[in-house]
């Protein structure tokens, strides 16, 4: 068995709305595996079905090896979730959190202690605290040792560092390193395109529909069309400028800077910054800064997001 | 079953960590005991009474006389006419009319028959046929005291007939005497209280069971419960029997209120009360988790929770007699375990009834039971099949 989990033409239907169309992929055993989408781009009803929660309208999914209709209580014994918004009793104590989730796998805290030990020292000080009483970060650790302690053979996570600071989601991107270099296969699922770049390879989904797999440096090479970074001066009148470029593809706001992409795909990029800055100083924008960039994540992202039949079309 | 104690101490330590649960759990349900079962009596106390006596002789007197000495009327007005009457009737200045016609004494005297009138005001369906009846017990004592002043083959009846319902009184030569069997002074709170205390330790056992389980679902927790190796019958066994116990403590306190502070007669066995009290409640409480299984927030749970209890709560018996109601309606009433339930309670404590009599509503209620829990937890598997 080389991989840890093999899906195939996987569909799931809620009423008329597509939450995943025909999705197929496999995780080696061993790899983090990130998929990184929108909200609404299916990736909780994937893990759901992971899971064994929900059953599949279409295709199969294995997890371990396991079917994830017919070996549903092998599976569920055998896999560290961590749902969306953790999980966790508000009215418990940290430690009697995870002493509650080690009786239900039928071990103990002391027999899991080892694997979780590096995330739970952390917040073993506050282990009499209520949960509800407990940072997002703190709650997020917490989460992730109660999905641990029974020292599962795969960890899916979904949206881990959902409504969590910087620093904690840093550390926790840290831990799962950690964790796979122990040769623990984790499936983690992020809105966050920064954190795609910690997988092995990332499945971008959206839609229902899988976009693109790739480790994540090779994901930006697939783009076809030259690309300008475009900064300085009142950012929504250069946006409004640039998409009245006459071969204007795609502008998006990127942070304090604009993304521009060329529609000529054989035009090249130096040339295309030197045009858009005498376009840009003709129409009035003093000190524009253009230059050309190599796409990362998030511009592919945009990039097929705006081919794919979107039915909820506005993304972050 | 060790995966069972860790659960169960789980739910008892989320139950007793919130002080607001703990007070509603254990002191609401005695305080509303002890408010309904000092309010909640049909009882009617005293009857405002109208005189319209056009006769105006002793024997017409002396039956107003009657009926105020017995204290449940008490006369605050009369007139010879029946305009005044029917005014403070529509005003809700009296509650009788008592009408004497004119030549009441001279036809007792002659033909041993005479009719009065009583008119009652009939909004109060209950009230009013509760003061009937005092009423027809009254006259019907002076109709007996007036033949015995009369010559002894004198027979009287007292007929009257108010708001179409002919209140016959002292009809000779039948004579009706009534005696309540098992609650022979027809308290009221003997009655009631047993029926209060079921409804309220269901009311309070349902909607918490169903609650509970619907809180793991907005956490999540049940999610994250799902995907263990926990089984669900143990995951549901975990949430019904603490309510179950706090359920059974409760009754037991109800219980003590009802014996010492109403001094409601307990004539059967104390262990048969718990050992139905242990059926009904698993049946009362599936109800619950059944509920949860169907719903998705705590507000969904206590709507269609309450939607259930209060048919139950109407259709128990409690406030309106199950052989009135009409035959599908009567059908229903055998679907509902508080009927049943409050049956048992009333037949044990007031009849002093043995587990031999009260067979055939246990056995319906422990196939209730079966079939409720049944289905809750096969509802709860159907989430992932």
């Amino acid at each position: 068995m080389s991989n840890a989990v093999e899906v195939r033409s996987l569909s799931k239907s809620f009423a008329s709305v597509k939450a995943l169309d025909d999705i197929s992929f496999d995780v080696g055993e061993g790899e983090l595996f990130g998929l990184v989408g929108p909200d609404g781009a299916g990736k909780t009803t994937l893990f759901r079905i992971l899971t064994t929660l929900l059953v599949p309208d279409r295709g199969t999914a294995t997890v371990l090896g396991l079917d994830v209709v017919k070996d549903l209580w092998e599976i569920r014994s055998r896999v560290g979730y961590m749902p969306g918004g953790f999980a966790l009793y508000p009215d418990l104590s940290v430690a009697e959190n995870l002493e509650f989730f080690a009786a239900v796998f039928g071990t103990t805290v002391e027999k899991g202690y080892e694997l979780i030990a590096p995330i739970y020292r952390q917040i073993e000080p506050f282990r009499d605290r209520r949960a509800e009483a407990l940072s997002g970060g703190m709650k997020q650790k917490l989460a992730l040792s109660c999905a641990l302690v029974h020292r599962p053979d795969i960890l899916l996570l979904d949206e881990p560092t959902t409504g969590v600071d910087a620093v904690s989601r840093r550390e926790f991107w840290d831990q799962l390193g950690h964790l796979k270099a122990s040769g623990l296969t984790i499936v983690v699922s992020t809105p966050y395109m920064d954190e795609a770049v910690r997988c092995d390879r990332v499945a971008l989904i959206h839609g229902g529909k899988i976009l693109e797999i790739d480790p994540p440096r090779s994901i930006g090479t697939r783009y076809g069309l030259p690309l300008i970074a475009v900064r300085g001066g009142d950012r929504f009148g250069l946006l409004h400028a640039l998409r009245e470029f006459p071969h204007a593809h795609t502008v998006y706001l990127f942070g304090d800077e604009l993304h521009y992409t060329d529609s000529r795909a054989d035009a090249p990029p130096e040339t295309v910054a030197n045009e858009l800055r005498e376009y840009l100083a003709g129409r009035g924008h003093k000190g524009v800064e253009a230059h050309p960039i190599a796409a990362g994540i998030e511009d592919s992202f945009m990039e097929l997001m705006g081919s794919a039949p979107a039915p909820t079309a506005t993304a972050a | 079953m060790q995966t069972l104690r860790y659960l169960l101490r789980k739910e008892f330590l989320q139950i007793f960590r919130d002080r607001f649960m703990v007070a509603q759990l254990m002191l609401m349900p005695i305080i509303q005991l002890l408010l309904l079962g000092n309010a909640a009596t049909f009882e009617v106390k005293t009857a405002r009474m109208y005189v319209v006596d056009r006769d105006h002789s002793e024997t017409s007197r002396g039956l107003v006389d009657r009926l105020q000495a017995s204290r449940r009327f008490v006369a605050v007005g009369s007139s010879p006419s029946t305009d005044v009457g029917d005014q403070w009737m529509l005003e809700r200045k009296t509650d009788v009319i008592l009408g004497i016609p004119s030549d009441f004494e001279r036809d007792i005297v002659r033909t041993r028959t005479a009719q009065v009138q009583l008119v009652l005001n009939a909004e109060d369906g209950v009230a009013a046929g509760v003061t009937q009846s005092y009423a027809a017990q009254i006259i019907g004592a002076y109709a007996n005291e007036l033949e015995a002043e009369l010559t002894p083959m004198v027979s009287t009846a007292a007929r009257g007939s108010g708001a179409g319902a002919p209140t016959s009184a002292g009809a000779r030569p039948i004579e009706v005497r009534a005696r309540g069997w098992y609650n022979p002074d027809l308290n009221y709170r003997d009655y009631m209280v047993p029926g209060i205390l079921v409804q309220l330790v269901t009311l309070v056992g349902t909607l918490m069971t169903a609650m509970n389980i619907v809180r793991e679902k907005e956490l999540g927790t049940l999610d994250q419960l799902s995907v263990t190796p926990l089984s669900q019958s143990v995951f549901m066994a975990a949430k019904l029997i603490p309510f179950w116990i706090i359920a059974l403590v409760e009754l037991t306190l109800g219980l003590l209120v009802a014996r010492f502070v109403f001094h409601i007669p307990m004539l059967g066995s104390i262990p048969l009360v718990f050992a139905a009290a242990a059926i009904y409640l698993l049946a009362a409480l599936g109800i619950g988790l059944f509920v949860s299984t169907l719903v998705d927030t705590q507000q969904q749970a206590m709507f269609v929770t309450f939607f259930i209890i209060m048919i139950y709560l109407l259709m128990s018996g409690l406030f309106t007699p199950i052989r009135s109601m009409p035959t599908w309606a009567q059908w229903m009433a055998q679907l509902n375990p508080m009927k049943h339930f409050i049956e048992i309670m009333r037949a044990v404590l007031l009849k002093g009834a043995t587990a031999r009599d009260i067979l055939q509503p246990i056995g319906i209620l422990a196939l209730f039971g079966t079939v409720v829990l049944t289905l809750a937890v096969r509802q709860y598997g159907r989430r992932v099949g």
